[in-house]
């Protein structure tokens, strides 16, 4: 007999973006054709969508890209927001999650916007306070409005994308190779769960100590290729290649060891590499990147290069997830 | 006291090889006759319980349980729990030591096991195997045996350095007792929530492998062979808690080689998997984790195949605010005494066709047979008047709100039970009637 089905108690509000995995291919071109319109619309029409509505900023982890573009796209739009972290707030006094999260409630929170550092933790807030939550990056688990913006940074560079539709096929023809230390990456995680739902293929590289077997689990069209220069090379043969550097988190290493100057010589991304492997790649990184590590400064820099154009989209796709979180700005049917 | 006269039932009683019906007289906390139907007169003063339709068998033993008295009891207490046990169709429960402080001076067993705690079924204590079960230095075995204890375990813990598990090992042997050992490597489980494997890798989540099982099961059968070899000891070394076809496999080829090894599956080990954590469900979160499909199956095959010794429970209370928690922070451990008999038939009898004589026997005899209780776990003429009266057909689900435990820290709120307590009898006296 098979194992038990068990009851989970709790409900995850409408408009909530925990992860990736919940989002159809419609919710997201929705999320991408939202970001378009917002994006266009005057800057005195735009601050009157969530004029008034207030929005929580709560960052239990250190961060400048994630929490500024929200900041600002909450503003955008004219919301209220207050940005609640664990240094300087009751949290370091041992309030609880749940109990930080009904107090923002009580406060009149609409929509609270949570990093921490514990995989899952949005869950747990979202069940709590019933109200909209946007995962902005929940331990080594999910990232997944970075995942949004780093599809809507392809579909503008990439050539031949532009006015795309998004559907099952939009990425046909495009490896995007996920590079470095996988294991602790929730950007990896959300971009290897949402981009082969839109055809594209994910290659992920990396030694076996940041990149375990387990990673194929993710889905289906996810791969591993753990050397790194047949992995650029592939992907440049079959189409239009994508090189996504990460970070070696080293505040998540929990005692691993790893030799830097090895890995550098495996798996850093510099010019010769690029150029003798994937030459019309187009390289990103989520942020924050150790220049001289996984990834050159002249290739970070050169015009293969999306990473600034990655942080401008990360503000595009946040405004439309907060509309979209409290049913505004073209969303008012998803959360009735 | 006065007595009890169970009438008409189905009497289960495998240590007898009884499977027939019978009435059953019981006198002065013990088994005074069991007749065929209509022999047992009715006499005045008896409370009599019409068992139609039912099965009689020995009240249920659970060799591991978590009563959180003293300390915690926020979460439980020994009154509380052994309520809950009675609910379940348990007369005998075992204590593990790792309350606050640790269960490991006489003084604090005599505390435990006095009748002030008002335990409402009968209550035995395995005591902390090291001092503080800090894994350094054994306790004193003979004098805590004198007080009642049934065994000793640091349970929570494993005892992890070699020299000190052996010298429990050979301490244990001397006086018949067992230890008995969560077989967890510590040492490779720092920071890990679930069980390793893809769904912890989805979710983001650190986790055991099997390796953190296994090694310390093939450890302590090691020292078991070099005991029997060096010391002319038999040690009797209990598995708790298994959870992996690996470790299993090793517990197989021990005792087929002929060591004295005795292991237990938990119900959540029999009946879930990983996936049950879903979206970070603490109460999926236990220690050692819900593994994958193969390792249940494994659970089930062990049970089947005579490898399991019995079913314990780990029922292990916390309270809502501490499983309301991030899932890396959450406590382990979920409760178990209500729902062990349902679901053991549920997914034993009724999913892989094992004889209810067969559940009883993993659920009463064997488990009392692994802490030597005396005259428990069987209904002979004589023994202890410890009885459980269950209707086998019922299926039921199990409402947590409905629970005796002072916790409700269950993954089977809902979940549908076969089999259900109608009453529970301990030292003769009737302690739950459903």
């Amino acid at each position: 007999m098979n194992s038990m089905t068990i009851l989970d108690a709790g409900t995850v509000a409408a408009g909530s973006l925990l992860t990736v995995a919940g989002l159809s291919v419609e919710e997201v071109a929705a999320i991408l054709t939202a970001t378009d319109r917002l994006e266009r619309m005057a800057a005195a029409e735009r601050v009157k969508i969530l004029a008034g509505r207030r929005i929580a900023l709560l960052f239990y982890e250190s961060s400048t890209r994630t929490r500024t573009s929200f900041e600002l796209a909450a503003k955008s739009l004219g919301a209220m927001t207050t940005l609640v972290s664990d240094k300087s707030s009751s949290i370091e006094k041992g309030e609880s999650l749940k109990d930080t999260g009904l107090t923002l409630r009580a406060l009149g929170a609409e929509c609270i916007v949570l990093r921490h550092a514990n995989s899952g933790a949005p869950y747990l807030l979202a069940k709590m306070t019933g109200l909209p939550v946007l995962n902005a990056g929940d331990g080594m688990h999910e990232h997944p409005s970075q995942a949004l913006l780093d599809l809507r940074t392809m579909l503008a560079r990439l050539p031949g994308m532009s006015g795309r539709l998004v559907n099952a096929k939009t990425l046909d023809g495009v490896t995007v190779v996920i590079t470095g230390d996988i294991l602790h990456s929730r950007v990896a995680r959300s971009n290897a769960m949402l981009l082969p739902r839109l055809g594209a293929r994910v290659v992920l590289c990396g030694p076996k100590e940041l990149l375990p077997e387990d990673a194929l689990g993710l889905g289906a069209g996810v791969e591993i290729e753990r050397d790194f220069d047949k992995a650029l090379k592939q992907a440049a043969s079959q189409g239009a290649a994508v090189a996504m550097m990460l970070r070696i988190q080293r505040e998540r290493l929990a005692g691993l060891e790893l030799d830097l100057g090895d890995y550098i010589s495996r798996y850093q991304l510099d010019q010769e590499r690029l150029t003798a492997k994937a030459p019309e790649a187009l390289v990103m990184h989520p942020g924050p990147m150790i220049r001289g590590l996984e990834i050159a400064g002249e290739v970070a820099d050169g015009p293969n290069s999306a990473i600034e154009d990655q942080v401008r989209h990360g503000l595009g796709v946040r405004t439309a997830l907060l509309a979209r979180a409290l049913g505004a700005g073209g969303f008012e049917s998803v959360t009735i | 006291m006065s007595d009890v006269l169970i009438l008409n039932g189905r009497l289960v009683d495998p240590a007898n090889g009884m499977d027939v019906e019978r009435d059953l007289l019981l006198r002065h906390g013990r088994v005074a006759a069991v007749e065929k139907p209509g022999e047992l007169r009715a006499i005045k003063g008896k409370e009599i319980l019409d068992a139609k339709g039912m099965i009689v068998a020995p009240g249920l033993v659970d060799v591991h349980v978590h009563l959180r008295e003293p300390g915690q009891t926020y979460k439980e207490s020994i009154k509380t729990g052994t309520t809950a046990a009675a609910a379940g169709g348990f007369t005998s429960v075992v204590a593990m030591p790792n309350t606050v402080p640790v269960n490991d001076s006489v003084a604090g067993l005599e505390w435990m096991l006095d009748a002030a705690r008002g335990a409402v079924v009968k209550l035995f204590a395995m005591p902390a195997a090291t001092f503080g079960s800090m894994g350094e230095e054994i306790t004193d075995y003979h004098e805590l045996q004198r007080a009642g204890a049934v065994g000793f375990t640091d349970d929570g813990k494993p005892v992890l350095h070699d020299r000190v598990m052996r010298a429990a090992l050979v301490a244990a042997a001397g006086i018949g007792v067992p230890i008995s050992q969560h077989a967890e490597d510590t040492r490779l489980t720092g920071g890990c929530s679930m069980n390793a494997g893809p769904v912890a890798f989805r979710l983001g989540l650190r986790g055991m492998t099997v390796e953190a099982e296994s090694k310390i099961v093939e450890r302590d059968i090691r020292l078991l062979r070099d005991i029997e070899r060096h010391d002319g000891l038999r040690p009797h070394l209990h598995v708790q808690h298994v959870s992996t076809a690996k470790a299993m496999s090793l517990i197989r080829t021990a005792k087929a080689d002929g060591l004295h090894v005795t292991c237990e599956v938990a119900p959540h080990h029999f009946a879930l998997t990983e996936e049950a954590v879903g979206e970070y469900n603490t109460n999926a979160k236990m220690n050692p984790p819900l593994r994958n499909d193969a390792d249940r199956l494994a659970m089930i095959d062990g049970l089947m195949d005579g490898t399991v010794d019995c079913i314990a429970t780990d029922h292990a209370p916390h309270a809502l605010f501490e499983k309301e928690q991030e899932f890396e922070r959450a406590p382990n451990g979920i409760t178990g005494l209500e729902t062990a008999l349902g679901l053991a038939l549920r997914v034993l009898h009724q999913g892989r066709g094992m004889s209810i004589s067969r559940v009883i026997e993993l659920m009463s005899a064997q488990p009392a047979g692994i802490v030597s209780l005396e005259g428990r776990g069987a209904l002979s003429v004589g023994s202890f008047a410890d009885v459980v009266i269950f209707d086998p057909a019922a299926e039921w689900s199990f409402a947590v709100k409905d629970s005796r435990s002072k916790s409700r820290n269950t993954p089977f709120d809902g979940a549908s039970m076969l089999g259900r307590v109608m009453a529970t009898i301990s030292d003769g006296r009737v302690v739950f009637k459903g």
